[in-house]
């Protein structure tokens, strides 16, 4: 589903943000990709997303070569991949209901469609009864899991969440957690970049550990590598 | 594109309008202005030409004989002239019909005191109509070289002084109108670039989830083209409105003119300004705002 070989990200400034990375994830698996502030993840993450291009190497996604993609095919290409943010990125002016339609109506899915894709995919991440609320009224796992619906509605094959707890208390954390899990267990494939040792370990996942651009460690039930 | 999607991207750029009252209503106002000068230089300028026309289309030059000049002379200069290029129509007026037309137009009542005695017997002349008023001067020169022509009086200078003004002010007002339209344009792109900066955030959702270039750039777009449609309606009803009003005064105090001052109708004016104003202010939209995504909006 994702192969990167031998994939190399300098920023303009300085040293190489990513310097030589090879991996390789399957349809279906729920990948922790953890590290040090600075080691690469989310790089990593837009290289994916094809905000950025790779310096070199290649990346392939859902059988698209990402680095030779034309930039008139990122908009579809992009709608492989949902997206998770630490700052959940909502519109704040629009209610919950709107938040995540807007997904929909972007890509010009038919009205009928989106009135009944929305109530459905609000249910799944537990918050039919919210939608009609702006987001300052939700508390800040309600806004993830918003955040959240809005990146499944369009079933994109892959989830990406570059540190979706990262502002989270743990019990809201566990619980964005075990809502990715879910849908990973719908079969979509999941990439979540953490510092949450707790979860990480807990969870039984396979973890990636990054440092200073590099993999330091790939191991299926992992544990979170602290250096320090 | 599907009318839902029309719909929504309608919504978000009259939203934009919205969101950026001031901006918008500036825009509106300096297209307004502009559309408005431009209605007014264009109801002028199609009324003076209308104007010059009439004075093109009236008599330019008249000529009369040497006495007793016989009358196949008369015919073969008339033939003559006919076949010049610049001459639209010749007229022979006989002696009798000058002397008609002379009583109606300056005696009136008074004309039975001369009897039945033409004092304008050697008045027998041809009124020679042009097709383009400049070439005057070509055609006296020539009269002046044909046998059997006493006199040739040219019509005041009246055409000839309108037609020149006529192009003067042309230019004064497309450069006035030019330099109107770049500040229009320049607004429009500002108000624009503004609404992208404030919705930069969105943007970048729109971008993430898969939206195509269309879709994130054409509530701008059309937020530009809606502030010129509006920019251009406003004033083309204040012209509407005005315009009239203007030609009532405009008889009422030059009253003098009114032989020469033939104005046309609102609606005449209206049936070309309307669209020309209306393609302008939109397209003062499109080039203001395509110019400005295009600059902020690469994806
Ligand atoms: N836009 C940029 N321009 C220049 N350098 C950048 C840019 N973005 C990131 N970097 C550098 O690239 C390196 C990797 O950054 P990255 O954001 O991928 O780290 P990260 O693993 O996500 O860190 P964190 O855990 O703090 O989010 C860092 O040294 C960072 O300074
Ligand atoms: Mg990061």
């Amino acid at each position: 589903m994702i192969l990167l070989e031998d994939v190399v990200k300098t920023y303009s400034s300085g040293s190489p943000a990513l310097s030589g990375i090879s991996l390789n994830i399957d349809a279906g698996e729920f990948v922790f990709i953890v590290g040090d502030s600075g080691s690469g993840k989310s790089t990593l993450i837009k290289l994916l997303l094809r905000e950025l291009k790779p310096t070199s190497g290649r990346i392939i996604v859902n059988n698209t070569d990402v680095t030779k993609l034309r930039h008139s095919r990122i908009p579809k290409y992009r709608r492989n991949i949902g997206c998770v943010f630490q700052d959940f990125r909502l519109l704040k002016d629009r209610n919950v209901y709107e938040n995540v339609a807007f997904a929909q109506r972007v890509i010009s899915v038919p009205g009928r469609e989106i009135k009944r894709n929305v109530p459905q995919v609000l249910s799944t991440v537990g918050l039919a009864e919210k939608y009609s609320s702006k987001p300052k009224e939700l508390s800040g796992g309600e806004q993830q899991r918003v955040a959240v619906a809005r990146a499944i509605i369009n079933k994109p094959p892959i989830l990406l969440a570059d540190e979706p707890t990262g502002n989270l208390d743990p019990k809201n954390s566990w619980e964005i957690m075990k809502l990715l899990e879910k849908i990973n267990r719908r079969g979509t494939t999941v990439l979540v970049v953490t510092h949450n040792r707790e979860i990480v370990n807990a969870m039984q996942k396979r973890v990636i550990t990054m440092k200073k651009g590099v993999i330091l460690a790939d191991e299926e039930r992992g544990e979170y590598i602290d250096e320090d | 594109m599907r009318i839902s999607t029309l719909g929504f991207t309608l919504k978000q750029g009259i939203k934009s309008i919205f969101r950026n009252k001031i901006f918008s209503l500036a825009t509106i106002a300096t297209i307004g202005s502009c559309i408005f000068l431009f209605g007014l230089f264009y109801a002028v300028m199609v009324n003076f030409q209308n104007i010059v026309h009439q004075v093109e289309s009236g008599v330019a030059v008249t000529v009369f004989f040497e006495p007793d000049l016989p009358d196949e002379r008369i015919v073969q200069i008339g033939q003559e002239i006919g076949q010049r290029a610049e001459v639209s129509k010749v007229v022979y007026v006989s002696a009798e019909e000058a002397w008609n037309e002379f009583k109606d137009d300056y005696l009136g009542e008074y004309a039975d005191t001369f009897g039945d005695d033409n004092p304008l017997a050697d008045s027998a002349n041809y009124e020679i109509y042009l097709n383009d008023v400049a070439m005057q001067e070509d055609l006296v020169e020539y009269l002046m070289t044909v046998d059997g022509i006493s006199e040739i009086h040219k019509s005041a200078n009246v055409a000839n002084t309108l037609a020149t003004a006529n192009s003067l002010v042309s230019y004064v007002s497309l450069a006035i109108i030019f330099i109107l339209f770049a500040v229009s344009i320049f607004l429009i792109s500002n108000t624009v670039a503004i609404g992208i900066s404030v919705r930069r955030e969105e943007i970048g959702i729109m971008k993430l989830i898969g939206a195509s270039d269309f879709v994130v750039r054409a509530p701008f777009m059309l937020e530009g083209m809606i502030l010129g449609l509006v920019g251009a309606a406003i004033p083309l009803i204040v012209i509407y409105f005005i315009y009239n009003k203007a030609i009532g005064y405009v008889m009422q105090e030059f009253a003098v003119l009114n032989s020469i001052l033939a104005f046309l109708p609102v609606e005449q004016i209206f049936y070309t300004l309307v669209p020309i104003a209306l393609i302008l202010g939109v397209g003062i939209g499109f080039l203001g705002s395509g110019l400005t995504v295009r600059r902020h909006l690469r994806v």
